[in-house]
C-alpha cells in the first residue's frame, strides 16, 4: 500500500491520502476492506448461506425445536471459544481450555456430592480452579516467556491428569448434585420453544466480553499488546499484566463453561470434552479471529461456533455419516484461515 | 562565587528544559557513556548525530528513561529527576518517538493516539463500568492533528495499517507531541521514509519547535540534520566531542569531528 500511495502522482500533496486511496480501490479490494474492517462479516455471510442450503436441504432443519437444539449443542464449546479468543487475540493460543473446564467441573461436582459442600460453594470453588489454572498458564507464559502453545502443551496434560487422579476416573450423576449445579440445564418456555438457561448465559457471556473488548481501555490493550507487544510497551501499556489477565479472565470464563457442561451432559465425568479444544480453535478461527492476534471480535467466534454447530446438525439431518461432517468442518477451517490470510494482505 | 554565578544565571535568562550533567553508563566493560553532559533549551531542535556506537542510543534511552545511568544528574526544569523507567520520563512531560514506531497497526488513528492514557465518559458508566469516551477521544484526536497541521490525516478512524509509512509517523509524532508538554524525543524519524514523506516529518519537526516545544532528534542523516537542527550535539565513543551549529560548521566539519579526523 505504501508502494502505491508513493507512486501516487506528486501532485497528491497535501490532499487526504488516505481518501485519495480508498477512491482508488477495485472491487475485489473493496470487498476486502470492508471484510478487512468487519472480521464477522464473513463468518455472518457462511452461517446464512449453510442454514439457508441445510433448510432447503431438510425441511426438519428450520423447525424452532431444532434450532433450539443446536445452540444447547453449541453452548460448551461457546464458552470456551469466548476464552479462547482472548488468548488467541493475544497472538497466543490455549490448548488447555477443555482440561481446564473439565478440571473445573470434577471440582465442583466432587465437593458438593463427597463433600457435602452447598452449591454456591463448590460453584465458587470451580471458579477459583479455573482462575488457578489460568494464573498457572498467564505465570508461565508471562515470567518465562514460554510460547503459550507449549505452556498449554505441558499445562493440558497435566490438567487431565489432576482430574483423572481427583476423580480416581469416576463420573458423578447430575441427580446427586444440588439443583444449583445442574440449574444450567434446565429449559424455560418462549412460546412454542423451549429455551436451555446454559445458552442464556452463554449469550450474556458474550454480551459482557464483546462490551469489555470493545469498550473499556482493557479491550484495546487486549488488542494492542497482540497486534504489536512491542509498540504496545513503548506506549506505556504493562505488557505482562494485560496477559496475565487474559489467561486470568479465560479461566473464569471456563470455570462457567463448567457449570454449562454439568448442565448440559447431567453429569460431571472426568473423560468428557477432550477434543473441546480443537473445537473452541475451529470456533474462534471459522469466527475469522486472527491466529496471529490482534484481530477478531467474540461475535466472530459466536457465529463460527454456531457454523460448526449448523454444519454437523445439518449433515446429520441429511443422512450423512457423522465423518463427513468432521471433513466439513475441516475444510471449513482451511477456507477459514485462507479467508483471513488474503483479508490480511490490506496490510502493506 | 556567589555574587558571580547569579550574574550568570541573570545573563542567560533561557532556563535549560532538560539538562544532564557527566552522565555516565557502562554495560560491563563496554563505557556506553563516559561523562555526557547535555542541555536543552526552549524552542530549539537539538540533533543527536555519531557514529554507530558512539553513545547515541544510550544517550537518548537515559534521557527518556529506558536505561538508568550509572551516574550523572538529569534536571527538568531546574528539577532533579530520577527515571526509572520511560513512565516516569512521560510523567514530566518528555514523550519519546521510537526508531521502530510504537503504533499498533490494527487500532484506529484515535486509538493509537490515546493508547496507553485512554480517557473514559464522564458519570458511573466511565467510573463504574470503566466505559472508553470513544467520540471525545476521536474528536481531540482530530483536534490535535488539525493544531500539528499534520493535513494528511483527516480520517481518525482508518487503522493505521493503511497509512503509507510518513503518516504512520506523523500519527506517532502526534501523539508525542499531544502528550509532550515539555520535550519530544524524534529516534530516526526519517530512517524508513522517502522523499517527500520524510519532509513531512521534518515539516512537522518545524512545526514543533515554532510551538516552543524542543525537540531532540536523533539521526544519522546529515541533509535532514542541518535542515532542521539549531545545535548539534556530536557523540564519539561514550563522549560528546562538540556541541555545534549549521552556521558555525559544514556538513563535512561534522563529519569530521564524528569519525575524530577533527576537533571543534
Amino acid at each position: 500500500m505504501t508502494q502505491q500511495q508513493t507512486a501516487g502522482p506528486p501532485s497528491a500533496g497535501h490532499a487526504d491520502l488516505a481518501e485519495e486511496f480508498l477512491d482508488r480501490q477495485t472491487p475485489l479490494s473493496r470487498i476486502r476492506n470492508t471484510l478487512h474492517r468487519y472480521p464477522a462479516l464473513s463468518p455472518a455471510l457462511v452461517l446464512l448461506i449453510a442454514v439457508v442450503v441445510f433448510g432447503l436441504l431438510n425441511e426438519r432443519f428450520l423447525r424452532v425445536e431444532n434450532l433450539s437444539l443446536i445452540t444447547q449443542q453449541v453452548s460448551v464449546v461457546g464458552i470456551l471459544a469466548i476464552a479462547q479468543t482472548l488468548i488467541i487475540l493475544t497472538a497466543g493460543i490455549d490448548l488447555s481450555v477443555g482440561a481446564v473446564m473439565i478440571l473445573s467441573s470434577m471440582v465442583v461436582a466432587q465437593l458438593a456430592v463427597n463433600e457435602g459442600l452447598p452449591g454456591p460453594v463448590a460453584l465458587l470453588a470451580g471458579m477459583i480452579m479455573g482462575l488457578a489454572a489460568g494464573a498457572l498458564n498467564g505465570f508461565l507464559v508471562t515470567r518465562f516467556r514460554l510460547p503459550p502453545f507449549i505452556v498449554t502443551l505441558g499445562t493440558l496434560n497435566i490438567f487431565i491428569a489432576l482430574t483423572l487422579l481427583y476423580s480416581n476416573g469416576a463420573t458423578v450423576r447430575g441427580s446427586a448434585m444440588p439443583d444449583l449445579l445442574t440449574w444450567t440445564g434446565t429449559t424455560f418456555p418462549v412460546g412454542p420453544v423451549r429455551i436451555s438457561t446454559g445458552v442464556v448465559v452463554m449469550l450474556l457471556l458474550y454480551i459482557a466480553i464483546a462490551f469489555i473488548l470493545g469498550k473499556t481501555a482493557w479491550g484495546r490493550h487486549v488488542y494492542a499488546v497482540g497486534d504489536d507487544k512491542e509498540a504496545a510497551r513503548l506506549a506505556g501499556i504493562a505488557v505482562n499484566k494485560v496477559l496475565m489477565s487474559v489467561y486470568l479472565a479465560a479461566g473464569a470464563v471456563l470455570a462457567i463453561g463448567a457449570w454449562i457442561q454439568i448442565g448440559r451432559t447431567n453429569a460431571a465425568s472426568p473423560n468428557a470434552g477432550l477434543d473441546l479444544n480443537l473445537d473452541s480453535i475451529t470456533a474462534v478461527v471459522i469466527g475469522g479471529t486472527s491466529l496471529f492476534g490482534g484481530r477478531g471480535s467474540v461475535w466472530g467466534t459466536l457465529l463460527g461456533a454456531l457454523i460448526v454447530g449448523v454444519f454437523r446438525n445439518g449433515l446429520s439431518l441429511a443422512g450423512l455419516d457423522v465423518l463427513y461432517q468432521t471433513l466439513a468442518v475441516g475444510v471449513l477451517i482451511i477456507i477459514a484461515v485462507s479467508v483471513d490470510q488474503w483479508i490480511r494482505k490490506v496490510k502493506s | 562565587m556567589t555574587a558571580s554565578q547569579l550574574e550568570s544565571t541573570g545573563t542567560d535568562v533561557r532556563q535549560p528544559i532538560l539538562q544532564a550533567r557527566n552522565l555516565v553508563k557502562t554495560f560491563g566493560r563496554v563505557v556506553g557513556l563516559d561523562g555526557v553532559s547535555l542541555d536543552l533549551y526552549p524552542g530549539e531542535v537539538l540533533a543527536i548525530i555519531g557514529d554507530n556506537g558512539a553513545g547515541k542510543s544510550t544517550l537518548i534511552k537515559c534521557l527518556t528513561g529506558a536505561e538508568i545511568p550509572d551516574s550523572g544528574e538529569l534536571t527538568v526544569s531546574g528539577q532533579p529527576v530520577h527515571f526509572k523507567r520511560p513512565q516516569d520520563a512521560r510523567a514530566h512531560g518528555i514523550e519519546t518517538v521510537y526508531q521502530n514506531l510504537a503504533v499498533s497497526p490494527a487500532l484506529d488513528v484515535a486509538s493509537n493516539l490515546f493508547l496507553g492514557r485512554e480517557e473514559r465518559v464522564p458519570g458511573p458508566l466511565g467510573s463504574i463500568f470503566r466505559v472508553l469516551d470513544t467520540k471525545g477521544m476521536r474528536r481531540k484526536a482530530k483536534e490535535e492533528l488539525t493544531r500539528l497541521g499534520i493535513s494528511t490525516l483527516q480520517d481518525v478512524t482508518v487503522p493505521v495499517e493503511n497509512l503509507s509509512g510518513g503518516q504512520r509517523q506523523a500519527v506517532a509524532v502526534a501523539r508525542a507531541a499531544a502528550f509532550g508538554s515539555k520535550v519530544v524525543v524524534l529516534d530516526e524519524p526519517t530512517a524508513a521514509l522517502g522523499v517527500r514523506e520524510s519532509n513531512q516529518v521534518l515539516q512537522l519537526v518545524r512545526d514543533l519547535r515554532d510551538r516552543g516545544l524542543p525537540v531532540i532528534l536523533v539521526s544519522h542523516n546529515m541533509p535532514h540534520v542541518f535542515d532542521v537542527a539549531d545545535r548539534i550535539h556530536i557523540q564519539r565513543l561514550g563522549k560528546c566531542a562538540a556541541t555545534i551549529t549549521p552556521k558555525s560548521h559544514t556538513m563535512t566539519d561534522a563529519v569530521a569531528i564524528m569519525t575524530g579526523a577533527a576537533t571543534a
